[in-house]
């Protein structure tokens, strides 16, 4: 197997008494897509900003397309991509102008920088709007100019910290599609989020961060059966039922576990065995479904609070 | 070092198009100039004794003033700059660290020289005539620019420590307005109290004035060229270094 394209060790990094990362180890073959998951406040800007070199960790070692970050940091720089929550993009200047500006600072050379960015426009459907100030754009054509800039100079490693964030639900499957486009190419994306679904459906493994840890770390299917995969859910009318049900359920299976309204069972319990018990014991029941968990689940059960309900203490 | 100079010029003409997009933001640096030689020969001129004809003496004077102003556009881009992301874009990238500073300062000197020009116009048009030779008032200019640039690597150093581009403007103008009014730039230092003029003589604003003076109108220069340029330099190699180590840890906010 060839060397991972990130692969982080140890990484601490503190802000006077604020530990932001409190040794955080991320590792991504190349050709994958890492789904950093967490809060905000968790850790995960600033692991994105220690691999692409605009922050120097304070202990730990990272290496990043087989460069270090220290040591090889300015020829890291020319095999990365990065781009940012805040769309950095020059509002001044055409789309064309930001493209090519970049390209040239890439060391692309100007026949390249302009070929590449005309290119880019018309893959990113920017070509309409390419000789208007971007100031001029909308949030999600801001998005799409900074995710092309982060791919001017076909970086094999793009860092995208939190590339939907604010965005249209529109916006957001473009930008998805895109992202996965580049990826069948055998680019390699860090992707910061804190939508469960965008690491859900673009992550190949996905690592849980939070309060400077990563808490967990595996494939998405690998997270969710964590949770024990499939339950039954019986969800009942009658705080007096409870025991009823609790009960006739047992007598098909072992693991009855019970929080009025729910009683659940494994998934593998037959719904039509459920529901003929539960009736036998005359409870009654307003609703029974197999639910598979979500990355939901998982990051309630290992944070201690569900995803999109933090506060935002950055 | 190429390479520094190419991305230099690559961040030059992206500043250059945002002047060429925002015109209004160069409005202070043009019509403000413009609005200080009438308000000084007009206002105050006729109650200044100076020796000689006030609007000779005031143009060298207020000409340095202003190439001081300029480099506020370094300061406030650069705020601007950090606060939108686009510093993180710069630093991501495999270009010159100095480049994006040295991008900036010299957007700055472009602009400088429009209020040179301008400031020289108005003050021909208000009586000012130079009494030099060609040579000495075109090293007078590039000692402008050179003065001026320094400023614009103060007020980058200013801007990679301020939070809002309002902080980075008012702490570079709090500080630099008094040391200009405490100069030879609007009065002779000799009027001013003893503590005052013991400082003013030693003001580099002073020597700079002092130094286009004998450069446009030939009043006597005593070591005033010399050291003017040494004092530019000077300010140059300090704050240039001390502003891309700076820029080199800074992050976003």
């Amino acid at each position: 197997m060839p060397d991972p394209a990130i692969i982080a060790e140890g990484l601490q990094k503190s802000y006077g008494k604020v530990h932001a990362l409190r040794g955080v180890d991320l590792r991504a073959e190349a050709g994958s897509v890492l789904g950093l998951l967490g809060p905000n406040g968790a850790g995960k800007t600033t692991a994105v900003r220690i691999l692409t070199t605009l922050l120097e960790a304070d202990s730990g070692s990272a290496r990043v397309a087989g460069l270090d970050v220290k040591a090889d940091a300015k020829a890291l720089r020319g095999q990365i991509g990065l781009a940012g929550q805040y769309a950095a993009v020059d509002e001044n200047l055409t789309g064309f102008e930001n493209l090519d500006m970049v390209g040239r600072l890439y060391h692309l050379g100007k026949p390249t920088a302009r070929e590449r960015a005309n290119e880019l426009l018309e893959r990113f459907e920017l070509t309409d709007a390419a000789d208007r100030p971007a100031k001029t754009y909308s949030g999600g054509m801001r998005r799409r100019l900074d995710l092309a800039a982060a791919l001017v100079a076909h970086p094999p490693v793009v860092f995208l910290d939190e590339p939907t964030t604010g965005l249209d639900p529109r916006s957001r499957i473009g930008l998805w599609e895109t992202i996965e486009a580049r990826v069948a190419e055998g680019t390699t994306v860090l992707l910061t989020t804190q939508y469960l679904d965008e690491a859900d459906r673009l992550a190949d493994r996905i690592a849980v961060i939070d309060h400077g840890l990563v808490i967990a770390e595996g494939t998405s299917d690998e997270l969710k059966a964590r949770m024990g995969g499939e339950r039954l859910e019986v969800k009942l009318r009658d705080t007096g039922d409870e025991a009823k049900a609790v009960e006739a359920l047992r007598g098909i299976c072992e693991d009855v576990h019970a929080e009025f309204p729910l009683v659940t069972v494994p998934g593998h319990v037959p719904i039509a065995d459920a529901v003929r018990a539960l009736d036998d014991a005359d409870v009654t029941i307003d609703d029974i479904a197999v639910r598979r968990p979500t990355l939901d689940d998982v990051f309630l059960s290992l944070t201690g609070k569900p995803a999109e309900e933090v506060t935002d203490d950055e | 070092m190429s390479e520094m100079v190419a991305d230099a010029l690559v961040i030059l003409k992206r500043n250059l198009i945002k002047f060429r997009r925002q015109p209004e933001m160069l409005i202070g640096y043009t019509v403000q100039p413009i609005m200080f030689v009438l308000l000084f020969v007009y206002v105050f001129g006729g109650s200044i004794q100076t020796g000689m004809d006030y609007e000779d003496f005031l143009i060298p004077g207020i000409i340095v003033q202003n190439i001081t102003f300029g480099g506020a556009l370094t300061a406030v881009g650069l705020v601007e700059d950090l606060n939108k992301g686009l510093i993180d874009r710069f630093r991501s990238l495999p270009m010159a660290r100095s480049a994006v500073l040295a991008g900036r300062t010299l957007a700055d000197m472009v602009v400088n020289l429009f209020g040179v020009i301008i400031i020289i116009a108005v003050g021909l048009v208000v009586g000012f005539r130079f009494n030099s030779s060609v040579p000495e008032v075109a090293y007078g200019i590039v000692l402008l620019l050179l003065f001026g640039y320094a400023f614009s690597w103060i007020f980058a150093l200013v801007g990679l420590y301020s939070t809002s581009a309002e902080s980075a403007q008012q702490i570079g103008f709090t500080v630099i307005f008094p040391l200009t009014f405490i100069s030879s730039a609007f009065v002779p230092v000799e009027n001013m109290p003893g503590a005052l003029e013991a400082f003013a003589k030693v003001n580099p604003f002073t020597i700079t004035v002092d130094a286009m003076r004998h450069l446009f109108v030939g009043t006597p220069a005593g070591n005033s060229v010399w050291l003017a340029t040494v004092w530019s330099i000077g300010l140059v190699v300090v704050f240039a270094p001390l502003a891309v180590l700076k820029y080199r840890r800074v992050s976003a906010r």
